[in-house]
């Protein structure tokens, strides 16, 4: 399941939840990222507003999951994307997968986080005491999502 | 065609969507981004580096040499930073 949403989400409530009911799940693997305040070397961050596509968000995340589930024996799938102006300490993305066994759920996990931050549209900006700035997309991201191109399933 | 623009590029064209008739060579994506770079100062500065330009059209992504067909919708926004 995909959700795009601008509220806060309750990462406790959402994976207490997840995974359970089916007794093939062996494994449940997640990831939150949360709206990192401070950074050495970096004024602190007031908020970060998430800009997106709408229409075009949907899209590519209903295509990043596809081609999850192609890739990997994954039974269930969570995608909680938020937009919007969010504050330091609140989640921004939850992503989890659960399989029979604990690999595929890593790395479908890894996969989707990977996909995700160099295929949906979504474009954060930074708001300090300077001012406002876009973030700079950053090379790493690339090559981490291009690792899955060389390791097809 | 329908354009809209995002991020820095929206800010820096001063809009975020607009509907444009471009002229008849104008027949692909690379095109496009050449010919709207010619329509203001804020647009030039927009597109200055096409390399960190992304499209996608009827929101999905394209590269330059893709085609363009009246009616579609055509996005052009900096490299994402979801996640």
């Amino acid at each position: 399941m995909i959700r795009l949403q601008e509220p806060p989400f309750d990462v406790g409530r959402e994976l207490g939840s997840f995974g359970t009911g089916d007794i093939a799940v062996g494994a449940v693997a997640s990831f939150v990222g949360y709206v990192r305040g401070a950074g050495a070397g970096a004024p602190p961050l007031i908020a970060l507003t998430l800009e997106h596509y709408p229409g075009m968000t949907e899209r590519q995340l209903a295509s990043i999951e596809d081609e999850a589930r192609t890739r990997w024996p994954v039974m269930d799938l969570l995608v909680i994307h938020r937009h919007g102006r969010l504050l330091p300490g609140e989640p921004i993305v939850l992503v989890a997968v659960s399989s029979a066994h604990r690999q595929a759920a890593f790395e479908a996990c890894q996969f989707l986080m990977d996909w995700l931050k160099t295929k949906a549209p979504f474009w954060k900006l930074e708001e300090t005491a300077a001012g406002a700035e876009w973030v700079a997309a950053k090379t790493s991201d690339d090559a981490a999502a291009d690792r899955w191109k060389t390791a097809p399933r | 065609m329908k354009l809209r623009y995002f991020a820095w590029l929206r800010t820096r064209i001063g809009r975020g969507e607009e509907t444009l008739d471009p002229p008849a060579e104008v027949a692909s994506v690379g095109a496009l981004v050449t010919w709207l770079a010619t329509l203001g100062p804020g647009y030039a500065a927009a597109l200055a580096d096409p390399r960190v330009v992304r499209v996608a059209v009827n929101q999905d992504y394209v590269g330059a040499d893709h085609p363009l067909r009246p009616g579609d919708e055509v996005a052009l926004f900096p490299p994402v930073t979801g996640g």
